[in-house]
């Protein structure tokens, strides 16, 4: 389902130099299969997964999604691509403040250009507990909730790939495992393939695949 | 979840500059609408002003001070036209071309508010505003018989608290008439008619009846009389059947006497206008439709009565009818013959005894050349104000872009394109100035209604909140493309922003 290829992405120093982030030569991620990625600080696991999502575009290299290979796309239809085919969970949430939980998930619908779906919306958060609280703003939910409704709103769109970036970082660890399961439980429910990043070895040891980009992003070795 | 909404939670979400800055642009809307309501509202009722007769008779010189004066009582009364040329108007050789013609004389005043010798057919006559006609809120029409009775306007009767029975002497001309002072050499005069309020400037003046006038000992001399003429209209009450015919007589004399080939006006340059009509009194009939003037007898008697006022102020006779001086005369043309009246006006100005004047041009001249003027530097600076609000607005947009970066980031990464969130950035603009505008458009129209009392106190002029200028419809495409331009550089801000960076900053 997710395929990268020699996918190089290098950032310019403020003295005009290059510095390697990604240098990656194969990468693989199968439909509906979950996955934690691990690694240190600045190995470049938040620019993977900008790369994947069409958010920032790699030097050379191809990024396979399904059919499409997004480096070959558009700024404008990488955009739409990630609107209707990825999902995003954010390390802070990344709840827009001015809206209500239920607008915040049909947010993701009203950018992917497609039917708002309140119904499906009002389900995905009585799925993760917040039934009760569709109409509250972010400021007045908890900061578990926050994150229970940027998982309902990563899921809004059923998409092909769910990418999660330290989703557990600012949650309590009485809440991680609330957080982690509903991830891994959504997902498999809509048969959407998951790519973790976090820290945490406990949230890391829950899946059967574990990948440290240290391990295969040569740019990492080299430096 | 349309982009609208996205745009409005926006502003909702930053509530307090939201509101300010669109309070700052009602402000200038509401400026812009009240010069604009304001002006219109004048602008009509200038031109209103001067409606119900055709031409101002009067002496040669400054037309714009002619009709300043005899329309809305402003400036100093101009030059005198000798009496003897109203007689030209009613049974001279102008009579054909007169349908009604409506004698003033001015320079009198009672505390601030001019005092202006007529007829009692100012009121029974003519008309204002169209096709409106004059009605009293208390009493009734001063008497032609009674030279002592007046009118007054309806502000000035709130202003002086003045009612039906009062009395009071007019001051001479050039005498202070900003105090309490009162002439005790002036007959009083009584109130017995509060006219009802008419929007136009007579609201503020006060009406006293012409023979009165000549009463006065500033205007003393032997006998003399006031004559009306009211062409086609039968049996004036205040007139004798005598006097009509020698209206009829004198006006049956002047037609028969028209050159050929002008239509019933002579242009005689060697016309005698400080003496009066010969044959005055000299025919008799008893044609019910030309009873307009009074008898030698009539006067006699009206002298006698003045002389014998209830007040019992001593005074001389009236003036004499050789030495009767006028303000102007208010003439209707006679609407069956409009080229007669374009005629009579030419052959006034022609010659230089008097000058003819159609007020609703004088005033459209003033209007446009000065007032308009006036006007569209007011409309200028408004228009400036509502820009500079609008730049408010760029500033505000623009300051929270830094705050906004991220929530632009967030939207990026959830899809929404480069253009999207411009365009929501654009609406947001938008949503302000139109809100904003909307604000000023009802604050705008909110003050006139507030001001409307005062307005009309000062000025005389009806206004109204509910009276909208079709040119405020330009504000609606106005305040779009102003918000367009000024929500121009912050959309592009929102446009270029980089979404891995500034998700980044915030990880």
């Amino acid at each position: 389902m997710l395929e990268l290829k020699n996918v190089k992405k290098s950032f310019t120093e403020p003295d005009g130099g290059e510095l390697p982030i990604l240098d990656i030569e194969d990468f693989r991620l199968d439909a509906g299969e979950q996955m934690a990625l691990v690694g240190r600080s600045g190995c470049g696991k938040s620019t993977l997964l900008y790369v994947i999502s069409g958010i920032s575009r790699p030097d050379s290299g191809k990024v396979q999604v399904g059919d499409w290979d997004i480096t070959l796309f558009t700024e404008a239809e990488c955009d739409r691509f990630r609107a209707e085919q990825i999902g995003y969970v954010f390390q802070t949430f990344n709840l827009l403040p001015g809206f209500t939980a239920l607008e915040n998930v049909m947010l993701g619908m009203r950018f992917a250009g497609g039917r708002v779906d309140p119904n499906r919306a009002k389900h995905l958060l009585e799925r993760v507990g917040l039934g009760h609280r569709m109409t509250h703003r972010p400021t007045q939910l908890s900061v578990g909730e926050q994150q229970r409704v940027s998982v309902a709103r990563g899921l809004a769109n059923r998409p092909r790939l769910l990418l999660a970036d330290e989703p557990t970082a600012n949650v309590d660890a009485g809440h991680q495992q609330q957080v982690v399961d509903m991830l891994r439980d959504g997902c498999r429910e809509e048969n959407v393939a998951l790519m973790v990043v976090t820290h945490t070895p406990e949230v890391a040891r829950q899946f059967e695949r574990i990948d440290n980009l240290e391990e295969f992003n040569r740019a990492v070795v080299i430096a | 979840m349309s982009l609208w909404k996205i745009a409005w939670r926006s502003i909702q979400q930053r509530a307090l500059a939201s509101v300010l800055t669109a309070f700052a642009m009602g402000l200038g809307v509401a400026l812009v609408v009240s010069v604009l309501v304001i002006h219109g509202v004048v602008d009509q009722s200038f031109r209103r002003g001067a409606q119900g007769y055709d031409l101002i008779v009067g002496a040669k010189g400054e037309s714009i001070q002619l009709v300043l004066n005899t329309v809305f009582h402003l400036g100093m009364a101009p030059e005198n036209i000798p009496y003897s040329y109203y007689d030209e108007l009613i049974e001279g050789r102008f009579s054909r071309a007169v349908e009604t013609a409506i004698p003033v004389a001015m320079g009198h005043a009672y505390k601030t508010y001019p005092v202006i010798a007529t007829v009692p057919d100012m009121f029974d006559r003519l008309k204002y505003m169209g096709d409106r006609e004059y009605e009293f809120a208390e009493g009734r029409n001063f008497d032609v018989n009674q030279p002592f009775e007046a009118v007054i306007g309806s502000t000035v009767a709130r202003k002086l608290k003045m009612k039906v029975g009062d009395t009071f002497r007019p001051t001479h001309p050039g005498e202070d008439i900003t105090g309490d002072a009162e002439d005790e050499s002036h007959e009083p005069i009584t109130i017995v008619g509060i006219l009802a309020h008419t929007g136009t400037p007579n609201d503020r003046a006060i009406f006293m009846n012409l023979e009165g006038f000549y009463h006065f000992d500033c205007h003393q001399g032997g006998p003399g009389t006031v004559r009306q003429y009211l062409k086609g209209k039968a049996g004036d009450s205040n007139t004798t059947k005598s006097d009509s015919a020698e209206s009829h007589a004198k006006s049956e004399e002047s037609k028969s006497d028209a050159a050929p080939g002008l239509p019933g006006i002579d242009a005689a340059d060697d016309h005698d206008h400080e003496s009066p009509p010969a044959k005055l009194d000299s025919h008799e009939h008893d044609d019910a439709e030309h009873d307009h003037a009074k008898s030698p007898d009539a006067l006699a008697e009206l002298s006698h009565d003045a002389r014998d006022n209830p007040h019992g102020t001593h005074h001389h006779g009236p003036t004499p009818l050789a030495d009767r001086k006028l303000s102007a005369v208010l003439v209707c043309t006679d609407s069956d013959n409009q080229a007669l009246g374009m005629q009579l006006r030419s052959i006034i100005n022609e010659e230089n005894d008097a000058q003819a004047v159609a007020p609703t041009e004088i005033i459209s001249q003033l209007f446009d050349g000065i007032i308009g003027n006036i006007q569209l530097i007011l409309v200028i600076l408004a228009v400036l104000v509502v820009v500079v609000a609008g730049i408010g607005i760029l500033v505000s947009i623009y300051n929270s872009m830094s705050d906004r970066r991220h929530e632009i980031a967030v939207m990026r990464a959830l899809g929404a394109s480069r253009m999207m969130v411009g365009t929501i950035i654009l609406l947001e603009s938008i949503l302000l100035s139109l809100g904003g505008g909307l604000f000023g458009l009802l604050l705008g129209h909110g003050l006139v209604g507030l001001l409307a009392p005062t307005i009309a106190e000062h000025t005389g002029v009806i206004v109204s909140a509910f009276q909208f200028q079709w040119n405020e419809l330009i504000l609606i495409p106005g305040l779009i493309t102003l918000a367009s331009l000024v929500g121009y550089v912050p959309a592009a801000v929102a446009y270029r922003t980089d979404v891995a960076k500034s998700l980044a900053a915030n990880q």
